[in-house]
């Protein structure tokens, strides 16, 4: 039988998803339409023998996470459990700390599945792949091909063409190693345990012998993809799988447009009932557009391409809507127009108000160009992003916003 | 009686207006700039009006002949061939201005006010010397040049450009009145009438000052073309307010023209004018402006947001969704991608 684990981080990572994680934990905020994890949830329980899905991370256990999983549970018949780490303990820290819950029932061999990527999940093909090359308890990595420049910013995978082997791996390198990087969805086996574990000890070696630092470093952090993935390359144990599927990190607010368009454009496949048409005496649709049935739109709107409205919104006579997420219970009067934003949660956009953010986008003649995450800031200068108004923002009548964080 | 109205060259700072139109005929608050002028002076008793032009555009010619027959008085043309500054037209005209004995009106053409000209025949008549200048009151005289002049008499005394501390602040409104006899002192070569003409008048106290009353504004650059449109309404509201379009949907000071459609829940104004239906602009739904002048022909899509002195000229599209922070367009041209700054599209 198969498990499957997804580590959904805490409270003190998601910094550049502010100010929307302020409101609701990064994992949970709506990507076309669904709680980003939904999507991670509903791959996982379409494979085959998946018996129990794990959530790692250190959020304190609240309202939202717990009714989230209630319903997940519900809804795809499968146990889902919350396993809060007591500390953050990195992204192999807290598999390893659990690793009792994770190998319990003897799964043969279980996923670790990162909460901010949006992706296809190849993870039946995964499953084929491993079982075809390799030795028998060999790990797997998903990779797919960036260009030269961004590579950088992701994990870097070199392999053996011919035997899809890892023959060296590279957090964010400063130089240029590779163009495969690793998409934070692995395939491993409880032979994993031992190799943490050997870095687990190894770390308490150390500590012992150094001065008591201060609360920041702890022996149990252990960190996938530095410390175990860049040893196990070369050994003959870890091997990648190279997709050519939608991937996409969602690392800022501007990413979530961009992840919520890959997903909408696979709803056609996967779920055309959650995408809107044309009809008589709705809004105008163009594209790919999600609408929460709750939602209340005039007529004469025009909404699309890539949009997610909310539970509960309302949008007003000849309201324009494109490339935006419009969250719960904001309210769009007439008139307005809002390109590139995400609009809060119960915000108000005044009537013939502007809302314009500027695009983030990959460069769509760059088959393999990625997503740019910057920061908030650079050279002292906001970096043009999208517009993102926080909770119960006002715009007022005929104003204009342009690239703002409010 | 007798104008001369100083029109000039290209009208280059109303670009890409005067790219399709010569500068007097584009319309102000819907009637051609010039027309403003000259029915006013027609009103105050002038029967022959000269326009000095430096450039010479026959779709002028072809609008004066009309207006001539309209208005009953003739209207001349003087071009002259080389630049001639703002005196040397009055010499080039000589022969027209200097017919009898009566003064004539002399106007710069990017003027609009409450055109005085019946007061300021009276007022030169009753002081019996040269020539008289309209001044205007503005609120940063250093500026322009400043007219120090006797309040009781309005006798001019001196002339200062730009003053550094505060003399007056009155400044030249660029209409005058003169005597024939003054085109004595006027050389057919190039010759500005504030350095060399008016100092040696008022020198000789053969020059007075007359102040005007009302609004005042110089038309000639985008922005000030609209803000002299506001004056304009509002002086409309308290002359003629019959003329001002009123209702639901309409706030504060917006003329239409009779033939302009206006779809629903629109909402125009304040301070708006809108031309003929016929060669007119086009709006389309749900968009803003501010600040703006589209031009004749010209389109705007659905959902712009266009403002801080926006210009579009002739035939200009502007597609949907777009912004425009301070457009300046050439005629003819589609825009497909937003301005966030302002600058010159061409």
């Amino acid at each position: 039988m198969l498990k499957a684990v997804i580590l959904i981080g805490g409270p003190q990572k998601g910094t550049r998803f502010r100010p929307l994680s302020f409101e609701v934990p990064k994992p949970l905020f709506p990507v076309a339409g669904v709680p980003m994890l939904q999507h991670h949830i509903e791959a996982c329980a379409k494979v085959p023998n998946m018996k129990e899905i794990l959530l790692i991370g250190f959020y304190q256990p609240n309202e939202e996470l717990t009714r989230f999983l209630m319903n997940a549970q519900q809804e795809f018949k499968i146990s889902i459990r919350y396993l809060q780490e007591y500390a953050a303990l990195g992204t192999g820290g807290g598999i390893y700390h659990f690793r009792d819950q994770i190998v319990s029932g003897s799964p043969e061999a279980f996923f670790v599945l990162n909460a901010d990527v949006s992706s296809a999940f190849p993870l039946t093909e995964m499953l084929s792949f491993q079982k075809e090359h390799g030795e028998p308890n060999s790990f797997v990595i998903l990779g797919t091909t960036a260009n030269r420049k961004q590579s950088m910013n992701y994990g870097c995978i070199v392999e053996n063409e011919e035997t899809n082997e890892v023959l060296h791996y590279v957090e964010k390198p400063s130089t240029f190693v590779s163009d495969i990087i690793n998409c934070g969805i692995y395939l491993f086996n409880p032979d994993i345990f031992q190799h943490i574990g050997a870095v687990f000890q190894k770390n308490q070696q150390d500590m012992l012998l150094e001065e008591p630092t201060n609360g920041w470093h702890r022996a149990e952090a252990i960190r996938l993809e530095q410390d175990i993935f860049t040893a196990l390359a070369g050994q003959g144990k870890l091997y990648v799988y190279k997709t050519l599927s939608f991937w996409s990190q969602i690392k800022s607010a501007g990413s979530a447009i961009y992840a919520s368009r890959l997903y909408l454009n696979q709803y056609h496949k996967t779920h055309p009932e959650r995408l809107a048409s044309n009809k008589e005496g709705g809004p105008k649709i163009s594209g790919n557009v999600y609408i929460h049935p709750t939602a209340n739109i005039d007529p004469t709107a025009m909404l699309g391409p890539n949009v997610s409205i909310g539970t509960g919104v309302t949008i007003g006579a000849g309201v324009r809507v494109r490339e935006s997420i419009i969250l719960h219970g904001a309210n769009l009067q007439d008139h307005c127009c809002v390109l590139n934003s995400i609009v809060g949660w119960d915000s108000t956009i005044g009537r013939w108000a502007r809302v314009e953010g500027t695009p983030s986008d990959p460069n769509p003649n760059d088959p393999y160009a990625k997503i740019d995450s910057e920061t908030l800031f650079r050279d002292g200068k906001l970096t043009p992003s999208i517009t993102i108004l926080g909770k119960c923002a006002l715009t007022s009548n005929e104003s204009c916003i342009p690239h703002m964080n409010w | 009686m007798k104008a001369l109205i100083l029109v000039g060259g290209y009208g280059t700072r109303l670009r890409p207006l005067t790219l399709s139109v010569p500068k007097p005929l584009v319309e102000f608050c819907n009637k051609p700039i010039l027309l403003h002028q000259v029915e006013a002076l027609v009103k105050a008793g002038v029967d022959h009006v000269v326009l000095a032009v430096s450039y010479m555009s026959e779709l002028l010619e072809r609008e004066m002949r009309v207006q001539e027959q309209r208005l009953g008085i003739r209207i001349s043309l003087s071009h002259e061939k080389e630049p001639l500054g703002t005196a040397g037209p009055l010499a080039l005209a000589r022969e027209l201005l200097n017919v009898d004995n009566e003064p004539f009106f002399v106007l710069n053409s990017d003027v609009i006010c409450d055109f005085p000209f019946k007061d300021l025949l009276q007022f030169h008549r009753n002081h019996g010397k040269e020539g008289t200048i309209v001044v205007t009151r503005v609120e940063e005289p250093s500026k322009y040049g400043v007219v120090v002049f006797e309040t009781d008499s309005g006798r001019i005394h001196r002339f200062v450009e730009k003053p550094q501390v505060f003399v007056s602040n009155k400044i030249n409104a660029g209409m005058y009145i003169f005597n024939p006899s003054m085109l004595s002192r006027i050389q057919l070569r190039p010759t500005s009438i504030e350095k060399e003409i008016f100092p040696v008048m008022a020198e000789e106290g053969q020059l007075y000052a007359m102040e005007l009353q009302g609004f005042w504004m110089d038309i000639g650059q985008p922005k000030d073309f609209l803000t002299g449109m506001c004056m304009y309404l509002q002086s409309l509201r308290q002359h003629a307010p019959d003329r001002l379009r009123t209702g639901p949907g309409f706030l504060g000071n917006v003329l239409v023209d009779p033939t302009a459609q206006i779809g629903e829940n629109c909402t125009i104004g304040p301070n708006v004018t809108i031309g003929a239906g016929v060669v007119g602009a086009r709006v389309r739904s749900h968009s803003w402006l501010e600040s703006c002048i589209v031009g004749w022909s010209s389109s705007v899509g659905q959902w712009v947001r266009m403002e801080n002195v926006t210009v579009l000229g002739e035939d200009v599209i502007v597609n949907d969704e777009l912004y425009l922070n301070g457009a300046n367009v050439l005629p003819h041209k589609s825009i497909n991608e937003s301005v966030p700054e302002p600058r010159i599209i061409m």
